[in-house]
C-alpha cells in the first residue's frame, strides 16, 4: 500500500517541476512573511512558533491532518480569525514588508482575498456576486467589463455569459466555487487564500479548479489549504506540512514529496497516518 | 398478539386521533368565524359602505368610509413610527450587542410584547393625549406603533441570526466593513422573513381596539387631520356591536368582514413579495 502510493505521487510531481527548481527558492521575492506566530483560542494554543514565507506569484500549499492548524494559519493571513472573539495572535505577519496587524482590516482583506471551503455565493445574481467587491470598494470603471474579465479568469464566463442575471444558486457546486473565485479576483487581490476549496466538490469540478489555480499564478500569489496531498503535489510550488500546530517542514513541493527531511513528513505523505 | 402490543397500538391510535382532532378544531375555528362574518355582514356590504359616512340612528344606509380611511392612516403612521425602531433595534441586538445587553433588551421586548393593549392605550393617553389636550390620530398611531416595536425587533433579530455565517465571512473577505456586510448581504438575505414579520405585526395591530378607545377615540365624520380624533374599524365595530340597534349590528358585522379582508390582503401581499427575489437555500 505504502510502496504503491509513492510512484503515483512522483508522477504528479514530474509535471510540476518546471515551475520551481530547488536552487530558485532563495532568489524568489516573498509577498508575505510569517514570523514567530503563536495562535490561541482562549487558553488553548493552536499554532506554535510558525515561520514561513509566501513566495510572490507562486502557489504555496498548507497540508496536514485535520486539526493541525492549517486553516487557522490561513485565516490569520487576512485576519479572518478576528471574527472569533476569544482568538489571540502573537508574532508578526507581513504583507509587502508591512505588519498586517497594524493595518486597517478592510483594506487588508481587499488585498488578501479568500475563498472558503463551501461555495458561499451571496443571494444575488451571478453578475451582482462578482460586482459586489467592486461596488463596496468603490472601484471606478466599467463594472460589466470587470465582471466579464473576472469570470473569464475564473474560467466560468462561457458557462454563464447568457444568464448573468440569474440567481447564483442556480449554478452547480463547482460553478459556484468558481464564481466565488471570480468574486475574489474582481478586486484584484495581491494574495488569494483558499481554504480547502475543493473539499465539497466532485472530481471533475476539482480538476477544473486545480487547473485554474495553476493559471492564476501569473496574476496573483496563492496560498491553499488542503487535506488532499495529491492536490498539493499537483498545484503547488511550495508545501508546508503542519502537525499539531507546529510546522514540521517547509520546502519546494517536489522536494517535500520526494525527499522529505523529517521522518514525520515522510510518514504522513506515505499514508502512515492522517 | 400480546396485551402489551395491544396496549401500545391503542395508545398510538388514541394519540393520533387526539392530535388530529385538535388540528381540526384549530382550523374550524377560523372557518367558523369567517362563515359567521360572511353570513351576518355580507348583506350589508355594498358600494355605499366603502364610500359613505355613517348615518344617524334610524336612518338606513350609510357606510364607514371614514373608519376605513382612519384605520389606514393609523396603520401607516404606526408603521412609520414602530417599524424603523424595531428593525434597527433588532439589527443592533443581532449584530452589535454583547450577550448581556442582548439578553436584557430581548427580555424587555418580550415583556413589552406581553403588556396588555389597554395598558399601552393608557400610556399613550397620558403621553400624547393629555399634553395636547385632545384625542388624535397620532396618539392612536403612537399606541399601535408601540405595540409593533417588540414584534418587529424580535423577529428582525431572529431572522438576522438565521443568516449563515459563511455569507458574512464571504463579504468581509472582500473588504466589506461590518456595516456594509450587514446592509448589503445580511439584511438582503433575511429581508423576506423580516418583511413577513412586519406585515404580521401590522395585521395584528390592525384589529386592536383597546389602545384606540382613548387615543384616536372615534369620529362620526371625516377626521380633520392628524391632530384630530379619527374613526377606525375596530372601534367602530365595538361601538356598533354594543348599540341596541339591529341596523348597527349588521354594519358591525360588515365592518368585521372588511377588517378581516384587509388583513387577508396584507397576508397575500406578504406572500407575493416573498415569492420574488433570491432566497438563501437551506442546507
Amino acid at each position: 500500500m505504502q510502496a504503491s502510493s509513492k510512484p503515483g505521487l512522483s508522477v504528479n510531481i514530474v509535471t510540476n517541476t518546471a515551475s520551481v527548481t530547488p536552487g530558485e527558492t532563495a532568489a524568489l521575492p516573498m509577498r508575505m512573511t510569517i514570523s514567530k506566530v503563536n495562535f490561541y483560542y482562549g487558553s488553548k494554543q493552536i499554532l506554535f512558533d510558525i515561520n514561513m514565507g509566501i513566495a510572490d506569484k507562486r502557489v504555496t500549499a498548507l497540508i496536514g491532518p485535520s486539526g493541525c492548524g492549517k486553516s487557522t494559519l490561513l485565516r490569520a493571513m487576512n485576519r479572518m480569525h478576528e471574527t472569533v472573539h476569544t482568538s489571540r495572535l502573537e508574532g508578526e505577519i507581513q504583507l509587502d514588508g508591512q505588519n498586517i496587524l497594524a493595518q486597517d482590516v478592510t483594506s487588508l482583506r481587499r488585498r488578501v482575498g479568500m475563498v472558503f471551503q463551501r461555495p458561499n455565493p451571496f443571494p444575488k445574481s451571478i453578475f451582482d456576486n462578482v460586482a459586489y467587491g467592486l461596488r463596496i470598494n468603490g472601484i471606478k470603471g466599467s463594472t460589466s467589463e470587470m465582471v466579464e474579465k473576472s469570470l473569464r479568469r475564473a474560467a466560468l464566463w462561457d458557462e454563464v455569459k447568457d444568464h448573468l442575471h440569474k440567481s447564483a444558486y442556480d449554478l452547480s457546486g463547482g460553478q459556484q466555487q468558481r464564481l466565488c473565485i471570480a468574486r475574489a479576483l474582481a478586486v484584484e487581490p495581491e494574495v488569494l487564500l483558499l481554504d480547502e476549496p475543493c473539499s465539497a466538490l466532485d472530481p471533475i469540478s476539482t480538476a477544473k479548479i486545480e487547473e485554474l489555480l495553476v493559471e492564476l499564478k501569473s496574476l496573483t500569489t496563492i496560498t491553499i489549504v488542503t487535506h488532499n496531498m495529491q492536490q498539493a503535489a499537483r498545484v503547488s510550488d511550495f508545501t508546508s506540512f503542519l502537525l499539531t500546530g507546529q510546522m514540521i517542514e517547509f520546502s519546494p513541493t517536489p522536494q517535500l514529496f520526494t525527499t522529505p527531511s523529517d521522518p514525520r513528513t515522510e510518514a504522513y505523505i506515505t499514508g502512515r497516518f492522517g | 398478539m400480546s396485551a402489551r402490543v395491544k396496549w401500545r397500538r391503542f395508545v398510538s391510535n388514541f394519540m393520533l386521533s387526539l392530535t388530529g382532532l385538535c388540528a381540526l378544531v384549530s382550523v374550524s375555528v377560523l372557518f367558523l368565524i369567517l362563515g359567521y362574518l360572511v353570513y351576518n355582514g355580507g348583506t350589508s356590504i355594498n358600494w355605499a359602505f366603502f364610500t359613505r359616512l355613517p348615518t344617524p340612528v334610524g336612518e338606513a344606509g350609510g357606510g364607514m368610509a371614514n373608519a376605513i380611511l382612519g384605520s389606514g392612516k393609523l396603520l401607516l403612521a404606526a408603521s412609520l413610527f414602530g417599524v424603523p425602531i424595531g428593525f434597527l433595534g433588532g439589527i443592533y441586538l443581532a449584530e452589535f450587542s454583547g450577550t448581556i445587553v442582548a439578553s436584557v433588551v430581548r427580555y424587555a421586548a418580550d415583556l413589552l410584547n406581553g403588556v396588555p393593549s389597554i395598558v399601552i392605550g393608557i400610556f399613550a393617553y397620558s403621553m400624547v393625549v393629555l399634553p395636547f389636550k385632545h384625542f388624535s390620530t397620532l396618539a392612536g398611531a403612537f399606541a399601535l406603533g408601540l405595540m409593533m416595536i417588540p414584534i418587529t425587533l424580535r423577529s428582525t433579530e431572529e431572522f438576522l441570526n438565521g443568516v449563515p455565517r459563511y455569507l458574512r465571512e464571504g463579504a468581509m473577505a472582500l473588504g466589506a466593513s461590518k456595516w456594509k456586510t450587514i446592509a448589503s448581504v445580511v439584511v438582503p438575505a433575511a429581508y423576506r422573513g423580516i418583511l413577513t414579520a412586519i406585515l404580521l405585526a401590522l395585521a395584528r395591530v390592525a384589529g386592536e381596539t383597546a389602545p384606540l378607545l382613548f387615543t384616536a377615540f372615534g369620529n362620526r365624520f371625516w377626521s380633520q387631520g392628524w391632530g384630530q380624533p379619527t374613526a377606525s374599524l375596530p372601534v367602530m365595530i365595538f361601538t356598533y356591536a354594543v348599540s341596541p340597534y339591529d341596523d348597527w349590528h349588521r354594519q358591525a358585522w360588515a365592518a368585521g368582514l372588511v377588517l378581516l379582508g384587509l388583513i387577508l390582503i396584507i397576508n397575500i401581499l406578504a406572500r407575493t413579495i416573498l415569492s420574488r427575489g433570491i432566497a438563501v437555500p437551506r442546507s
